[in-house]
């Protein structure tokens, strides 16, 4: 069974997750869509997902893999709750602009 | 070419395995509604053709035929995208069942199943949980209200039926110990007493009525239900892409049958195999008849959908969700408690108390 | 082969990741992420994590991405709706993301990386694997994220079931 770090180095790997993570950062600074700003953390969630495996397939250990498993978890109930709370907030203030949100009385 | 003749038996799986899927889909329609008809005390569809067999391909050319309309204010590349991730997405999940048991041809042996993933069971997971997004997509890409309420209908009743399903297998996999379609046929091999559904009478159940659910079938079919929303998400489609719709449920009807059969009816083991296997009949005759018991195990379940359509009238909304979340959730989980309690008494020695 | 797999892989998730971003459209950027999440159980094949490659669909693609789907729908959000952020706010945004991605790069090009191991186990991906480690050694986190779940899926039922209070 060939790996595929027998043709590509570790660091394409570091810098490919670099740029994702980098794209969900823009996206958080330059979007006023709470929801889109969600989906931008989900990228760099991602992102280190995707380097956590290659780095277990790296070392060949399977404890990245493990970790993977908790980020999705950790994620998937953070959309659960997260977007529980956006659509309460669309219902009192009809928008989910960010910017509209920072008064603290609803 | 050493390369090609160990695709080549996949290949053909695949291409023969399409034709199947297309024509029992085809029938299917056919079935249903000679079924219906005689249900219902009348005769149903019997002009073109002999007994009407060549109904199914005149309204396929009718489909063909009819005026394509594409609303103005649609999205049209999402528009056209929707059935087909639908289509897709009902004839992918075809490849990791095994239609039947070792084949010898030419000296070489393979086994009539296109691919053996270790995790076929979860791979039919992925492909249901992703053909979502055919309903959803199609749906809000028509512009309008009564296709949206219809897709967010059925993609909830879809996700929501999904977990329950989910759990039933769950308890099915301990059971079995492996993801992979193969071996879990393999494992039923011996008599109508080692197939699962005897082990898992519970999860079985629950495993039929989420098929239903995932099929968007009667008693489930709130999406499409004329008297609340028009058409459900198909509203808005015509011609050949309302076909894909309508042929993508008839296929998914044709493969969660095939899953069922698979999982908790032996697949392609039918009894008296080893009887027929003593009396020295070749090995590739037995793997036809079991491939045969397959079909024929899939027509009955085909059946049974039909049936349970025309008998049990449609569920209401807050109904079909509380019997997802409220009664079939616990008893998949109390399923799942059940079993794992057995197999901790049975394997008692295993766990060193 | 892998290798221009890789490459490919990696540019479409790029790009479908700005797309994400850049998308006017908020129901376009939620289709895109849908995609670039196939990119990346892509990668997991590439790295013969085939199971997580299949959980990763289920769960991102068949669950979460559904759920931003539904909201954003039922929202009623499309272009029209969607709030601007002022030109010199994207600018700055911009700027500061690209200057975080330029750093990390600089920073992860000079570390010396540590030699792969030297036997290529394949078997790692596989179920039977992750699950023995799953509940052997990291047995406590599991439980503890099930207490997780638990708790978001109440918090969830409680805000969602709260009436809303003068509704237009």
């Amino acid at each position: 069974m060939n790996s595929i770090f027998q043709t590509v180095p570790i660091q394409h790997y570091i810098i490919l997750s670099a740029i994702l993570f980098s794209i969900g950062v823009i996206g958080v600074l330059t979007r006023r869509n709470a929801i889109i700003i969600f989906m931008s953390v989900e990228i760099m969630l991602n992102s280190v997902n995707l380097l956590l495996a290659a780095f277990s397939t790296y070392h060949n250990d399977a404890a990245g893999q493990i970790f993977v498993f908790f980020i999705m978890a950790v994620a998937a109930a953070e959309v659960a709750v997260g977007l529980a709370i956006i659509v309460m907030i669309y219902r009192n203030i009809h928008t989910i602009d960010i910017n509209e949100l920072n008064k603290l009385k609803g | 070419m050493d390369l090609l003749l160990n695709f080549l038996p996949a290949i053909i799986i695949i291409v023969v395995m399409f034709g199947i899927t297309m024509i029992a889909a085809l029938y299917s329609t056919y079935g249903e509604r000679k079924v219906a008809a005689y249900l219902q005390d009348r005769h149903g569809p019997n002009r073109a053709g002999p007994g009407g067999l060549l109904q199914p391909l005149a309204d396929g050319v009718k489909m063909f035929l009819k005026e394509e309309i594409i609303p103005v204010a649609s999205n049209k590349f999402l528009f056209i995208l929707g059935p087909s991730i639908a289509m897709t997405c009902a004839l992918m999940t075809g490849v990791v069942l095994p239609w039947g048991d070792k084949f010898t041809l030419f000296g070489r042996t393979f086994n009539l199943q296109a691919t053996d993933l270790n995790i076929g069971v979860l791979y039919v997971f992925a492909v249901v949980s992703v053909s979502v997004y055919g309903i959803m997509i199609g749906g809000w890409a028509s512009n309008n209200k009564w296709s949206l309420m219809g897709a967010i209908r059925a993609s909830s009743q879809i996700i929501s039926y999904e977990l329950s399903m989910g759990l039933s297998i769950i308890a099915l996999l301990m059971v079995t110990g492996t993801l992979s379609f193969r071996e879990i046929v393999l494992q039923q091999h011996g008599g109508i007493l080692h197939w699962n559904f005897i082990a898992q009478p519970l999860g079985f159940l629950i495993f039929l009525i989420c098929a239903f659910a995932e099929c968007n079938r009667a008693p489930f079919d709130l999406a499409e239900c004329e008297t609340e929303l028009v058409g459900g998400y198909h509203t808005e489609y015509s011609s050949m892409k309302l076909g894909f719709f309508l042929f993508a449920e008839y296929i998914n009807m044709f493969i969660s049958s095939a899953v069922m059969s698979a999982l908790f009816f032996g697949g392609f083991n039918f009894p008296g195999m080893d009887f027929l296997a003593e009396k020295g009949l070749d090995a590739n005759w037995i793997t036809l008849i079991g491939t045969a018991g397959y079909f024929l195990k899939i027509i009955f379940f085909i059946f049974f959908f039909m049936w349970v359509r025309w008998t049990i009238p449609r569920f209401r909304y807050d109904q079909l969700m509380n019997l997802g979340w409220k009664s079939l959730i616990p008893i998949a989980l109390l399923n799942l408690a059940i079993t794992a309690a057995v197999m901790v008494i049975r394997h008692s020695n295993n766990f060193g108390f | 082969m892998l290798q221009s797999l890789f490459y490919f892989l990696s540019f479409t998730s790029i790009f479908l990741a700005c797309m994400v971003v850049f998308a006017k459209n908020p129901v376009h950027s939620v289709l895109y992420l849908i995609l670039t999440f196939f990119t990346i159980a892509g990668h997991y094949l590439i790295l013969n994590a085939q199971f997580l490659a299949l959980v990763h669909v289920v769960v991102y693609a068949g669950a979460i991405m559904v759920l931003f789907l539904f909201v954003i729908m039922l929202l009623n959000l499309n272009a029209e709706t969607e709030p601007r952020q002022s030109m010199l706010m994207k600018f700055a945004g911009t700027i500061a993301g690209g200057c975080l991605m330029l750093v990390l790069i600089a920073v992860f090009s000079k570390a010396n990386a540590l030699p792969a191991a030297h036997e290529v186990n394949s078997q790692i991906g596989l179920i039977k694997n992750l699950g023995k480690i799953l509940y052997t050694d990291y047995i406590m986190p599991f439980e503890v994220a099930s207490i997780l779940f638990l708790i978001a899926m109440i918090g969830a039922v409680i805000l969602a079931k709260r009436e809303p209070k003068a509704a237009i």
